[in-house]
């Protein structure tokens, strides 16, 4: 059976999502962190607009119906060395 | 709508909650004002401790570990509980005098926990460096642990279904009703629902739902901040804490380090918004206590709540004035690692009218006008 990743960062398939929205995870939210999507080093740019299509389409519900997530700072992902006030040594 | 119980809040102890009760055939209700895991639980550290100071906070967490360990097999589904242990800092000789009353004590209740050295510090958790630390030792518990908030808390959502419960995400309770010092029902999105019993494990929002139903509580919400970083290679298995400066750290299994610290602008109240200030301190101690972790990025900084009671302790059990109010909150930073036997105790008083130590221990009673023993060993 062909593959087709959804989250590349945290490695969820559309099958996984397919598999956990029978299982009832129907709430975007929970869905989301039962599975992991979007909370990889690119913060999700790609796969969460790609899961929330596939909530939308299964659940037969529109995409302004499931709530999007929070995103949470810092967007770009930062170094604890500069956050932290240090020169980046390298 | 009629039901025997209903649970307001759905974090770890309202579903653990509501998978017990329904396993014992009680017909249970949870309401939910946004979605599972949406309060404390889902913005966590989910560590799990036995390294206390009280009796009672021992043997409630240790009791709570021997759930934790079967709790896979009994959900049917793999909560993520890793026993990586607990290395608690130690920074001075009066804080080695402590840690030795402590570790006698914890010894004395049957945890396996030892002072150890800084050689064995860097043993156990070789990014660290003890001198960044200004780490003299250590004390460790190689049974304590943590468990994935996510995962344990839906497998208890889940099971409880089967079992008969009905969860209601997105709605709120908005009313408790109350007839001659009993409970009747409460309202939800404007629809009356009769029951024997309300519990409230609303974390940080119980103030706000026991005076729904007459009940002053000494309870205050606390702004906590957390941060997560990118993936690394696996390094460590145990949770990295310090009482002198409040941080704790751990590696997940997916490889991520999660931590916090108390932030330099923590305040009570509902405050969401995370803070600059949170972040450089954070960043700065975290790479005085592992300075290759300067390398490594944050990814996530968020904001929680911990629901504090005035003694850092939860406060569990019937209201003595109102008959069916049942309180199940105040857990102070640690609401996740007692839930199993809090729940426990919560839901064999109400099936079978059973007595525990505890539920007068942690009644709500302890405030008028008693003395207050304080639980010291708090992080975060
Ligand atoms: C940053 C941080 C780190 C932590 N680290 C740890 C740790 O390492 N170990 C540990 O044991 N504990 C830790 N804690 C504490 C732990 O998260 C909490 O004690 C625990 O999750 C509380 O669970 P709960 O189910 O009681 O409450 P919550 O998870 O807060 O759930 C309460 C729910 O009630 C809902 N609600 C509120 N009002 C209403 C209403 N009127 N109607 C319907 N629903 C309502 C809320 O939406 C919420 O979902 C930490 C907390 C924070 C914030
Ligand atoms: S692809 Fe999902 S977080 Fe990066």
């Amino acid at each position: 059976m062909s593959k087709k990743i959804v989250c590349r960062c945290e490695d969820v398939t559309e099958e996984d999502i397919l598999k956990a929205i029978d299982e009832g995870y129907t709430d975007f939210e929970e869905l989301r962190k039962k599975l992991r999507i979007g909370m990889g080093t690119c913060q999700g740019r790609t796969c969460i607009m790609l899961a929330l299509r596939i909530l939308a389409r299964k659940t037969g519900k529109s995409i302004e119906e499931i709530e999007k997530p929070s995103f949470r700072p810092p967007v770009v992902p930062i170094t604890l060395g500069s956050l932290a006030g240090e020169e980046d040594e390298d | 709508m009629k039901t025997d119980v209903v649970i307001i809040g759905g974090g770890i102890n309202g579903c653990s909650l509501a998978y017990q009760l329904s396993k014992k055939g009680i017909d249970v209700a949870l309401f939910e004002r946004k979605y599972i895991c949406s309060g404390a639980t889902g913005r966590c550290g989910a560590g799990i401790r036995q390294q206390w100071s009280t009796r009672e906070n021992i043997i409630l967490a240790k009791e709570s570990v021997k759930i934790f360990s079967k709790l896979s097999r009994e959900l049917k589904e793999d909560i993520g509980f890793r026993q990586g242990g607990y290395l608690v800092a130690i920074h001075d000789e009066k804080e080695l005098k402590e840690a030795e009353e402590r570790v006698k004590l914890q010894r004395s209740l049957g945890v396996d926990v030892k002072i150890i050295d800084k050689d064995e510090i860097k043993e156990i958790v070789p990014i660290l460096d003890p001198d960044g630390m200004h780490a003299i030792g250590a004390t460790f518990c190689p049974t304590d642990g943590h468990a994935d908030p996510f995962k344990t808390t839906f497998a208890y959502a889940r099971r409880a279904v089967e079992n008969g419960a009905k969860i209601f995400t997105h709605r709120e309770v908005s009313k408790i009703i109350v007839e001659k010092n009993k409970v009747k029902g409460v309202v939800a999105d404007g629809e009356r629902i009769d029951c024997n019993y309300v519990i409230n494990s609303a974390g940080a929002w119980s103030r706000i739902v026991a005076r729904m139903a007459g009940i002053d509580i000494p309870n205050r919400p606390l702004r906590k901040e957390a941060i997560v970083t990118e993936k690394m290679k696996r390094v460590f298995d145990a949770m990295v804490i310090s009482f002198r400066d409040g941080i704790y750290f751990s590696q997940q299994s997916e490889g991520n380090i999660l931590g916090g610290i108390p932030g330099p602008d923590e305040r009570e109240g509902y405050l969401y918004q995370p803070t600059f200030s949170f972040l450089n301190h954070m960043a700065r101690t975290l790479t005085r206590y592992a300075p290759v972790l300067k390398f490594v990025r944050v990814l996530r900084h968020w904001t929680g709540f911990y629901d504090v009671s005035p003694d850092a302790r939860p406060i569990i059990g019937e209201d003595p004035n109102i008959k069916g109010f049942i309180h199940c909150h105040g857990f102070s930073g640690h609401g996740f690692m007692l839930s199993p036997m809090v729940t426990k105790i919560i839901s064999d008083y109400i099936s079978d009218g059973k007595d525990s130590d505890y539920l007068h221990s942690l009644s709500i009673e302890r405030f008028k006008g008693k003395d207050i023993s304080r639980e010291v060993s708090v992080v975060g």
